[in-house]
């Protein structure tokens, strides 16, 4: 089953950077990355449910703002202290100037 | 009989993630981890806040649970009490009367309170362990009297989960202002206004008399009862081991920048050590801290298993309070020059750098996650020694980041 869900504009996220999404009670984290791919997971941190849009994104990582937990948003895994448990992904397509994530 | 492997002794981050951290540098002997405490290995900084205030916190949260131990296949020996290290055998004695054998010790015995030394002092509470923060919750009771000796972070967050909870809270520093160590003081003003502002009397610049048992008595005369008292006036490093072993002390265990102590096959991590550090000035350090703890530990077992990493991390550390999060890296100290960011209404970072233009550390307060970013960037730049521009950073429309990349 799909389900895509319009969750920004293109430009409303910068090129390695992030910003969050709210949807049906749910958050998540939109990235854009240096080579311009757009990335979804869930919006809190697996550690102390931080919201990682508030984050520094680097490269292909995005680093929590409170405790420094990180995590490669391309594939959700947890890259060390102090988190152990991965993030959640969420497919992306872009359609004109629109991001979708797939939340199903 | 098997080879001696690797002792830890303590039970707090650094034994846990030097746990960690050795299986993940594939070392397959034997690990034992000595603990006096009767929990396995757990988080300290939800101890002075969300332990207390929050009441679906209130058990430990473990650093190294059942399925932990038994995935990294360590031998943990709780409640019990190392009495000695005897470097010429390369064992260490326990208060049973059994010794066990060592290829490599790493002490991670951690800091504790100190006890406020006038008289009367006995009265005061002082957090450390999860049993103290148990205690603390009961005391802190709407509407009764708590009054916290020391504006540290460990008083300051007391008051703060002490006033969330409804308590009166009256907060006593005898310096000219709180945070007077490593915290810069518009800084430390906000950090002040909240607490005034949330309803905590704020008494600074006196000192303490003596204490009886509900009550607190000053300097000036002043006399401020309380239900409980609680002392936050810092922490001893725990040295007395290492000490009676002849090992080398300086403000903590003292190690070299590859977290050896002045025994080459004994290492030390944690709030007990100190260590010189390159990019701070060369200076020792010791540091309270549990981002510290955990690299600490990731250099020693590092070095452990014969490797020669040099401990550079730098120094990060944050303190939450009512709604403000203050987040410190690098060292203020070093930077005399500060160069000031408004990244959001009511957040504040400070850049400290030094007379060449390097930057040397950052400062920054604010309400949630609102410095969070840019402290990150400017600890990355610490690290770089880098010399970013002082006109970017004071403009909060300019991307730290790209300073990165200059």
């Amino acid at each position: 089953m799909t389900q895509w869900i319009e969750a920004c504009a293109k430009d409303d996220v910068a090129q390695e950077d992030v910003k969050r999404f709210d949807h049906a009670g749910h958050t998540y984290a939109i990235y854009r990355s240096p080579d311009d791919k757009f990335y979804a997971t869930d919006g809190l941190c697996t550690h102390e449910k931080i919201h990682l849009a508030d984050g520094l994104v680097m490269d292909h990582i995005i680093e929590c703002p409170k405790h420094n937990g990180r995590f490669d948003y391309t594939t959700g895994a947890a890259k060390g202290a102090p988190v152990c448990v991965n993030l959640k992904t969420y497919p992306t397509k872009v359609e004109g100037i629109k991001v979708f994530i797939n939340i199903a | 009989m098997n080879e001696p492997g690797i002792v830890i002794v303590g039970g707090g981050m650094a034994a846990a993630r030097a746990c960690i951290n050795l299986r993940a540098n594939d070392y397959l002997g034997s690990i034992i981890l000595v603990s006096e405490e009767n929990l396995l290995p757990y988080d300290r900084p939800p101890l002075s806040k969300a332990s207390i205030v929050d009441a679906a916190a209130h058990e430990p949260v473990l650093l190294l649970d059942e399925s932990i131990v038994a995935s990294l296949n360590v031998d943990v020996r709780l409640g019990q009490q190392v009495t000695a290290i005897n470097r010429s055998e390369k064992t260490i004695s326990l208060n049973d009367g059994s010794k066990i054998p060592y290829s490599k010790l790493l002490i991670a015995t951690g800091a504790k309170p100190r006890k406020l030394n006038c008289p009367g002092g006995e009265f005061a509470l002082t957090l450390r362990d999860h049993k103290d923060t148990v205690l603390l919750r009961e005391k802190f009771q709407p509407h009764k009297k708590i009054t916290v000796i020391g504006g540290g972070f460990i008083g300051l967050e007391l008051a703060s989960s002490a006033s969330k909870l409804g308590c009166h809270v009256t907060l006593i520093e005898a310096q000219p202002r709180i945070l007077m160590r490593g915290v810069p003081e518009p800084i430390a003003k906000i950090v002040h206004d909240r607490h005034l502002a949330a309803g905590v009397t704020m008494i600074i610049g006196t000192g303490i008399s003596h204490l009886t048992e509900n009550a607190v008595h000053l300097t000036d005369g002043r006399v401020i009862a309380a239900d409980t008292i609680i002392a936050g006036i810092g922490a001893a490093p725990e040295t007395k081991l290492a000490a009676d072993a002849g090992l080398a002390i300086e403000n903590g265990i003292a190690c070299n920048a590859q977290m050896q102590t002045s025994d080459p096959d004994i290492y030390a991590a944690g709030d007990c050590a100190s260590f010189p550090h390159e990019l701070m000035g060369g200076k020792r350090l010791r540091l309270e801290a549990w981002r510290s703890a955990q690299e600490q530990a990731a250099t020693a077992a590092a070095n452990m298993l014969g490797g020669a990493k040099t401990h550079n991390n730098i120094p990060w550390f944050w303190s939450d309070q009512f709604d403000l999060s203050l987040q410190i890296a690098g060292s203020a100290e070093l930077g005399p020059n500060t160069i000031t960011r408004v990244p959001a209404e009511g957040a504040l970072v400070l850049f400290h750098l030094a007379d060449d233009g390097s930057i040397k550390g950052a400062s920054g307060i604010g309400i949630g996650n609102a410095i969070g970013r840019d402290i990150k960037v400017a600890e990355m730049l610490v690290a770089k020694n880098a010399k970013p521009s002082p006109e970017i950073l004071a403009d909060p429309t300019q991307q730290l980041k790209t300073l990165l990349k200059a």
